[in-house]
C-alpha cells in the first residue's frame, strides 16, 4: 500500500515537473514548437487525404514507385546511423561530456528512427495491415526479404537508442551512477548495429538485380560514408544549439575535431562516387542511361540534373571549408559547411539516389517523377514530428543530465548528494 | 531497494504502455467498414478449409451488394504434375493489343483512374530486340502493323526463380506448385518492393479503389486472381489462374488474332508449348539475370 503510494506520488511528480519542464520556456522555444506543431497537424491533414484515397494522391506510379517519402527515410536512417558513430570518437579524443553526448546522440538517433520509420509507414499503402510485419504475428520473409532485415535491424536499434538513454537518465534521476557493466555493452553494441542498419538499407536496394543503378557493390560503403558527412553535420548544430540553451558544456574542440571527421568522410564519399561515375561513363554500358538521366538528363529529360549539380557543388564546397583548418576552425565557416552538407547529402542520397533508379524503368520507359503538395506537406510533417519529439527530449534530458530535475527525495533537500 | 526497482520497473512499463494505446489508436479508428472486416483475416495458405469457406460466402456476398452479379469464386488448388510455360512467337505480332483488352476483361482490372494492364506491348525500330530504351509503349497509329517496327509483348514472365517472391517482406506473394506466381490482395501491404525488384514491370499497383464498371465485371474469378481487388495492393498476371485451372486457355492466348500466343504444360512432352521449346528458336527476356522465366518468345522455324 505504501509502496503503491509511493510510487503513484513519484510518477505525479515526475508527470509534473516534465510538464512543467516542456512547457516552460524561451519565446523562442514556444515558437518554434508551436511552429513545429502546426507543420504536423497540416501534414497530418494530408496524410489523411491521402490515407483515404489511397497513394494516388501521391505523384508516384507504377513507373517510379517509390519517390520522396523513401527518399527520405534512405537520408534518415544515414542520420540515426552517424549520431550514434559519433560515439567512437567521443571516446577516442576523451570528451569531456561523454555521458551527455552519449544521451545526446542517442536521442537524436532515436528521433531520426520515428522519423524514418513514419516516413515507411505513409509510403504503406495499407496500413491497416502493417501487423502482418510483425514477427511471429504475421509472416515475415525473414531471412529472404531484405526488406524484413530493415524491419527488424530498424527496430532493434530503435529499441537500442531508447533503452540506452532512458536507463542512463533513469540513474542521473535516481541520483546514481550508472551500472556501467550493464550498459555498456549495449552502448558498444549500438556501434555495429549502427553500421549494420545502414548496410542493411543499402542492401535493400543493392540486392535487385533488375535496377542496375542500385544494383553496383560501392552502394553500402557509399551510404556510410555519405552518412558519416550528414550525422556529424547536424550534430554539430545541435551541439551549439544545447551549449547556448544549457548547462552543459562542449568545448569548440570538439566541434572542430567532428568537422575534420566530415571532411575525411566527404573525401571517402566523393572518391567512391568518382569511382562508380568512372566505371559507368568509361565503360558506357546501357546501364549508364539512369547516371546519364541524373547528371546530364535523358532524352530531354532533365528534371534532377539541376539539383545534383548543386549537390555535388554543395558537397565539394563542404569538404574544402572542411578540410581547411581556417575554414574549419571558425564557426560562421563551420556551420555554412555544416548546412551545405545537410543539404548536399540529402539532394543526393534521398531524391537524387532513389528516383534515377527507377528511371528509365525496366522496359525503358522515362518517367519524370516530381513530388506533389501531398508528399512536400507529409514529408514535412514528419520532419517535424521528429524535430518536436527531440526538442521535448532534449527539454527533460538536459535538466536530468545537470541534476535539476532528480527524484523528489533530493529535491526536498532532506538527502544531499553528490553528482559524480 | 527492492521497492525502489520495483517502481522503477513499473514506471518504465507503465510509460511504454501508454504509448504503444496512444500509438495504434488512430490505426483502429481510421478503418472503413470492410477493412475492419477483413482486419484480422489469416494469409490464404493458412486457413483452413472451413476458414476458406467463410471468406469466400463473405466476399460474394460483398460482390453481389457492389456489382449486382453472383460471383463464382474458385478457390481450386494447381493441378498436379503441371508446370505451365509460355510461347509468344515475336514474327507473327503485329501489335494490335487485343491481348491487352482481353486481359483487362478478363481479370477485372481497374478501368480508368488509374487504368490498370497486366500486359504491355513495345514497339521496337527494327534492328533491335535486348536494348528497350528506344522502344515506345503507347503508340497509336491507324493500323498496325507499321512498317519498320515489331512489337514486343510483355507481361509477368512467371519466373521459376522470382526475384518478386524473395522481396516480399511477408510471403504475401508466392509460387504456386503449378508455377504460378501469386498474391494474396488481404495479405499485401502495399510497400511495393516487388515491384521495385521485377525486371519485367511485370506487377502493378492499385494507387487508388480500382474502377471496375457492373457491367464490366467478370463473375467467374479465382480467390488467387482476377477477383475484384482493392486499394493499395499489387496485382499480376496469373495466366488466368481462374481458366488455366479449369482447362481452359488464357484470355489472352485466346484472343490474339495471329496465333502468336501459345501456352501448355512445360512438364508434358506432348504439350505445344515442348514442342515449341524444342524445335523453334526460343529465348527469354533478360535471362542473365537469371530469374528463369517460363516465358518463351519465339521465331518462326
Amino acid at each position: 500500500m505504501e509502496r503503491l503510494e509511493g510510487l503513484l506520488k513519484e510518477t505525479w511528480h515526475f508527470y509534473k515537473k516534465t510538464l512543467g519542464l516542456v512547457s516552460r520556456g524561451s519565446k523562442i522555444y514556444y515558437a518554434w514548437c508551436f511552429s513545429l506543431l502546426a507543420i504536423i497537424i497540416v501534414g497530418f491533414i494530408f496524410y489523411w487525404e491521402q490515407h483515404e484515397m489511397g497513394l494516388i494522391e501521391t505523384n508516384m506510379t507504377d513507373q517510379v514507385s517509390w519517390g520522396l517519402y523513401i527518399a527520405n527515410f534512405t537520408y534518415l536512417v544515414g542520420m540515426a546511423a552517424a549520431a550514434v558513430l559519433l560515439v567512437i570518437p567521443s571516446y577516442i579524443y576523451q570528451f569531456k561530456p561523454i555521458k551527455e553526448i552519449v544521451v545526446l546522440g542517442e536521442l537524436f538517433a532515436a528521433s531520426c528512427m520515428v522519423m524514418a520509420i513514419l516516413f515507411v509507414m505513409v509510403d504503406l499503402g495499407r496500413l491497416d495491415r502493417v501487423w502482418h510485419m510483425l514477427p511471429f504475428v504475421g509472416s515475415m520473409n525473414f531471412p529472404a526479404s531484405l526488406l524484413a532485415w530493415d524491419v527488424l535491424a530498424l527496430n532493434g536499434y530503435l529499441f537500442l537508442n531508447l533503452l540506452i538513454p532512458i536507463y542512463l537518465l533513469v540513474k542521473s534521476y535516481y541520483g546514481k551512477e550508472p551500472n556501467w557493466k550493464f550498459i555498456l555493452p549495449f552502448i558498444l553494441l549500438s556501434i555495429p548495429w549502427a553500421v549494420g542498419i545502414h548496410t542493411v538499407t543499402a542492401f535493400l536496394y543493392n540486392g535487385l538485380a533488375a535496377r542496375p543503378f542500385w544494383n553496383a557493390s560501392i552502394l553500402a560503403p557509399r551510404f556510410l560514408a555519405s552518412a558519416f558527412c550528414s550525422g556529424p553535420a547536424i550534430i554539430i548544430i545541435i551541439f551549439q544549439i544545447i551549449r547556448r540553451v544549457s548547462a552543459i558544456k562542449i568545448e569548440d574542440k570538439a566541434l572542430f575535431k567532428v568537422a575534420e571527421l566530415i571532411a575525411y568522410s566527404m573525401f571517402l564519399n566523393l572518391f567512391l562516387l568518382g569511382a562508380e561515375i568512372f566505371k559507368e561513363y568509361y565503360s558506357g554500358t546501357v546501364h549508364m542511361a539512369s547516371f546519364k538521366y541524373l547528371f546530364e538528363g535523358l532524352h530531354h529529360h532533365n528534371e534532377l540534373v539541376p539539383w545534383i549539380w548543386t549537390a555535388m557543388a554543395m558537397n565539394v564546397t563542404a569538404f574544402i571549408l572542411f578540410l581547411v583548418p581556417s575554414t574549419r576552425k571558425r564557426l560562421s565557416t563551420l556551420n555554412l559547411g555544416c548546412l551545405l552538407v545537410i543539404v548536399g547529402v540529402w539532394i543526393e542520397k534521398g531524391p537524387g539516389f532513389v528516383i534515377p533508379g527507377f528511371v528509365p524503368d525496366p522496359l525503358g520507359e522515362i518517367y519524370e517523377y516530381v513530388p506533389n503538395l501531398v508528399e512536400l506537406m507529409v514529408s514535412f510533417g514528419i520532419w517535424a514530428t521528429g524535430l518536436l519529439i527531440f526538442t521535448l527530449l532534449m527539454k527533460v534530458a538536459i535538466p536530468i543530465e545537470t541534476g535539476e530535475f532528480s527524484h523528489t527525495e533530493y529535491e526536498k533537500g532532506t538527502y544531499t548528494f553528490k553528482r559524480h | 531497494m527492492r521497492n525502489k526497482n520495483q517502481t522503477r520497473r513499473e514506471f518504465v512499463r507503465n510509460l511504454s504502455v501508454t504509448a504503444l494505446a496512444g500509438a495504434s489508436l488512430p490505426l483502429f479508428s481510421s478503418c472503413s467498414k470492410e477493412e475492419a472486416e477483413d482486419f484480422l483475416q489469416k494469409h490464404f495458405l493458412e486457413m483452413t478449409e472451413e476458414e476458406k469457406k467463410q471468406v469466400i460466402a463473405k466476399l460474394e456476398q460483398r460482390y453481389l451488394e457492389r456489382y449486382g452479379r453472383k460471383f463464382q469464386i474458385s478457390t481450386q488448388k494447381a493441378l498436379p504434375e503441371t508446370l505451365w510455360g509460355y510461347g509468344l512467337e515475336l514474327s507473327r505480332c503485329v501489335g494490335c493489343r487485343r491481348c491487352v483488352y482481353a486481359c483487362a476483361n478478363e481479370n477485372n482490372t481497374s478501368r480508368y483512374a488509374r487504368q490498370l494492364h497486366w500486359i504491355r506491348v513495345l514497339r521496337l525500330k527494327r534492328g533491335n530486340l535486348i536494348n528497350l530504351e528506344d522502344s515506345e509503349h503507347y503508340y497509336a497509329p491507324e493500323t498496325v502493323p507499321e512498317k519498320g517496327f515489331i512489337y514486343l509483348p510483355v507481361q509477368c514472365q512467371q519466373c521459376q526463380n522470382p526475384p518478386c517472391v524473395k522481396a516480399c517482406p511477408i510471403h504475401a506473394t508466392w509460387q504456386e506448385p503449378d508455377g504460378i506466381v501469386v498474391v494474396d490482395y488481404n495479405w499485401c501491404i502495399g510497400c511495393r518492393y516487388c515491384i521495385a525488384a521485377c525486371p519485367y514491370k511485370g506487377r502493378v499497383f492499385n494507387w487508388a479503389e480500382p474502377n471496375l464498371p457492373k457491367d464490366e465485371v467478370n463473375p467467374n474469378v479465382h480467390y488467387l486472381g482476377n477477383r475484384p481487388r482493392m486499394k493499395c495492393a499489387v496485382e499480376k498476371c496469373t495466366f488466368c489462374i481462374q481458366r488455366v485451372r479449369a482447362g481452359r486457355y488464357p484470355a489472352c492466348v485466346e484472343a490474339c488474332p495471329t496465333g502468336s500466343r501459345k501456352f501448355g504444360n512445360l512438364l508434358d512432352p506432348k504439350s505445344e508449348i515442348r514442342y515449341i521449346i524444342e524445335r523453334k528458336r526460343v529465348f527469354r527476356l533478360r535471362e542473365e539475370i537469371n530469374t528463369e522465366s517460363k516465358f518463351y518468345y519465339f521465331f518462326e522455324s
